[in-house]
């Protein structure tokens, strides 16, 4: 069982504690004394808890889901690349300055395909969220990315991206060593790349630091993670010089999958199992892993100008705006 | 978004208490008074310390490019409020009401000392200079014209970055513009960018930072995280300049800074090296047989 991630799974959590007592030889020779058929009232049980988790996570807050996204329990990449792929070879170094941890990257075979892969990985122990710098990569990462995606145009092998971010690294190293600008490389050069490019948010998408990574022919998100242009706590000191008011800015921040989805800035939502990815990561990874071979799959047929040319034309279509008469 | 000033700010407004409006005005800088009309005819430079106050974008486009040459598009591009967003359309109002821009980004056609261009100026007055669909929009539109005219694109940027406003569809115009400075980079048209106070966040984080030649205004506050964000992430533990047009320069992150009565000169120059070749006259053809090599002449002359 998993521990509580939130408020609202204090009900879910009692439930699953109830079912599992229920299931204890002990109490089920005790409800047998007392006339009360077990299995009876543990299917009972289990039908309530399934009532109360879908009615729970398919309605989650945007604030709900912010904290899903972060979660510490939420697979991250290399959990889902070990399971995705068939083999993995990792990769190191931007060939200029560092090998940033914020950033994974390598080779990899899907379904026997190789690919390239580049994700963003966060880390769960204390030691290792140094090394990694939480998922914020400094300029090295996001070179280190180009530098594979340069790889992967090279010998003509799709990219697949992992996006999870609170943001890139925002420290006196990031801004000497040009963040801002291996960022807007990497928009421009992921926008130009002569092969074809499949990104996927798994948790946060946190804003430029995301992006840096996420310009590709097909982004998908899953249901439960974010993408958004500032943090819900950025937003809200902004605005109303109150950090805590996370919960309003990401409302009106409007940064769940399901809205990008809404503004036409993904393509497809991926399904998580119920009570979210961290509850049954090979579930996850299963969908995921379809999902990028369909999407991989339908663009293995284009050429490789016209895919180019579609995403330029797909960025070109970002943003609404009016157009008044003279 | 980032603080203005970042030294002599407590000093300026006890001096400047008793200055009547549109006579003299204090220095940002410096905090010294100065008469409105010098300031004017510094180009808005302290005329004692040397700040650079920062401009309009028609004040901008009046030093920069020859009198009367400037003709504006896609002014009729207006902002949505496709989140419905806490107050948004009326801060919208609030900027159309008090800002001599129609967006945070004027672009147009101009020339300098006759050369023609694409140019773009950034409105920090504007709601911050902040990038929403609108601006997006406009520069890349403004960087496809430069790219079919075949003539060099300009930008001056000032912003506190995307606009947060129109959520994820802001952080996405960094996407489009980047996209668009891609197809002019392929298409070897110049393209220059010069930073002015301030440029951060996802402005510098895009187009801003992916011009050929990249020149800044000195003093201005250049970075990718506002400076105060930085600052308490380090304990204080940065360097006097972090963040600024200099420091940028000390990292590689700059070609020069540029003082601004020498801007609109330095862009002319720059712009005459890069002017390509007068197209040589086409060689009397030595034969006026309609050929018949199918390898040549695949538009039918």
């Amino acid at each position: 069982m998993a521990d509580n991630a939130f408020d609202f799974e204090q009900v879910i959590a009692e439930l699953e504690g109830l079912i599992i007592q229920l299931r204890s030889p002990q109490r089920r020779a005790e409800a047998r004394d007392q006339g009360i058929d077990v299995d009876v009232e543990v299917a009972r049980l289990d039908a309530e808890l399934q009532r109360v988790m879908v009615q729970h996570y398919t309605n989650l807050s945007p604030w709900e889901k912010v904290q899903m996204a972060r979660y510490k329990d939420r697979p991250y990449a290399l959990d889902y690349i070990r399971s995705i792929f068939d083999e993995f070879m990792e990769l190191s170094g931007d060939r200029m300055a560092g090998n940033d941890e914020a950033v994974v990257g390598g080779l990899a075979r899907l379904d026997g395909e190789p690919v390239v892969v580049i994700a963003q990985q966060k880390a769960r122990d204390l030691k290792e969220r140094q090394r990694r710098n939480f998922g914020m990569a400094h300029a090295e990462g996001f070179r280190k990315a180009l530098r594979l995606a340069k790889l992967a145009e090279k010998f003509h092998k799709p990219l697949i991206s992992f996006v999870d971010t609170a943001g890139a690294a925002a420290d006196l190293k990031a801004e000497e060593h040009g963040v801002s600008e291996a960022i807007a490389r990497n928009l421009r050069e992921f926008a130009l790349l002569e092969t074809p490019v499949v990104c996927v948010v798994i948790g946060e998408g946190g804003s430029g630091g995301a992006l840096g990574v996420a310009v590709a022919d097909r982004v998908l998100m899953l249901e439960h993670s974010i993408y958004s242009v500032i943090s819900p706590e950025g937003c809200a000191a902004i605005l109303w010089h109150d950090k805590a008011k996370g919960a309003e800015a990401a409302e009106a921040l409007q940064l769940t999958a399901q809205n990008a989805k809404r503004f036409s800035l993904i393509d497809e939502v991926l399904p998580e199992p119920l009570g979210g990815a961290h509850r049954n990561p090979l579930e996850m990874a299963e969908t995921l892993k379809a999902a990028l071979i369909k999407h991989l799959g339908a663009l293995k047929p284009l050429e490789i100008q016209e895919i180019v040319e579609s995403r330029y034309k797909r960025m070109r279509c970002y943003g609404t705006w009016e157009e008044r008469q003279a | 978004m980032t603080g203005r000033g970042w030294f002599g700010r407590q000093r300026r407004d006890r001096v400047a208490e008793n200055v009547p409006e549109g006579f003299a005005t204090k220095c940002a800088g410096c905090g010294q008074i100065i008469f409105a009309r010098d300031l004017e005819r510094s180009l808005k430079v302290c005329p004692k310390c040397g700040y650079h106050h920062r401009l309009t974008a028609i004040e901008r486009l009046e030093i920069t490019v020859d009198e009367d040459s400037f003709e504006e598009m896609d002014a009729n591009l207006v902002s949505r409020d496709p989140l419905d967003f806490p107050d948004y359309k009326d801060k919208l109002a609030r900027a159309n009401d008090t800002s001599t821009s129609s967006e945070a980004v004027v672009t147009g056609r101009a020339t300098i000392e006759g050369r023609p261009l694409i140019i773009g100026v950034a409105d920090f007055g504007f709601m911050g200079g902040s990038m929403g669909s609108v601006v997006g929009e406009k520069i890349a539109r403004a960087m496809e014209r430069g790219l079919r005219e075949r003539v060099p694109v300009i930008m001056f940027s000032a912003s506190g970055g995307a606009r947060m406003q129109e959520g994820l569809l802001s952080l996405m115009q960094m996407a489009k513009t980047s996209a668009a400075a891609g197809k002019l980079d392929r298409g070897g048209v110049p393209y220059v960018v010069v930073l002015t106070d301030p440029t951060t966040g996802g402005v510098y984080a895009s187009y801003a930072c992916l011009g050929d030649l990249i020149l800044a205004e000195p003093g201005a506050i250049v970075g990718f995280a506002g400076r105060r964000v930085g600052n308490q992430e380090l304990g204080g533990r940065l360097p006097d300049n972090f963040q600024t047009s200099e420091f940028q320069l000390e990292h590689g992150m700059v070609d020069r800074i540029v003082p601004r009565k020498e801007m609109r000169a330095a862009l002319s120059s720059l712009i005459s090296f890069f002017e390509e070749p007068p197209a040589p006259a086409p060689k009397p053809r030595r034969s006026t047989r309609k050929s018949g090599n199918p390898a040549e002449g695949v538009d039918g002359g």
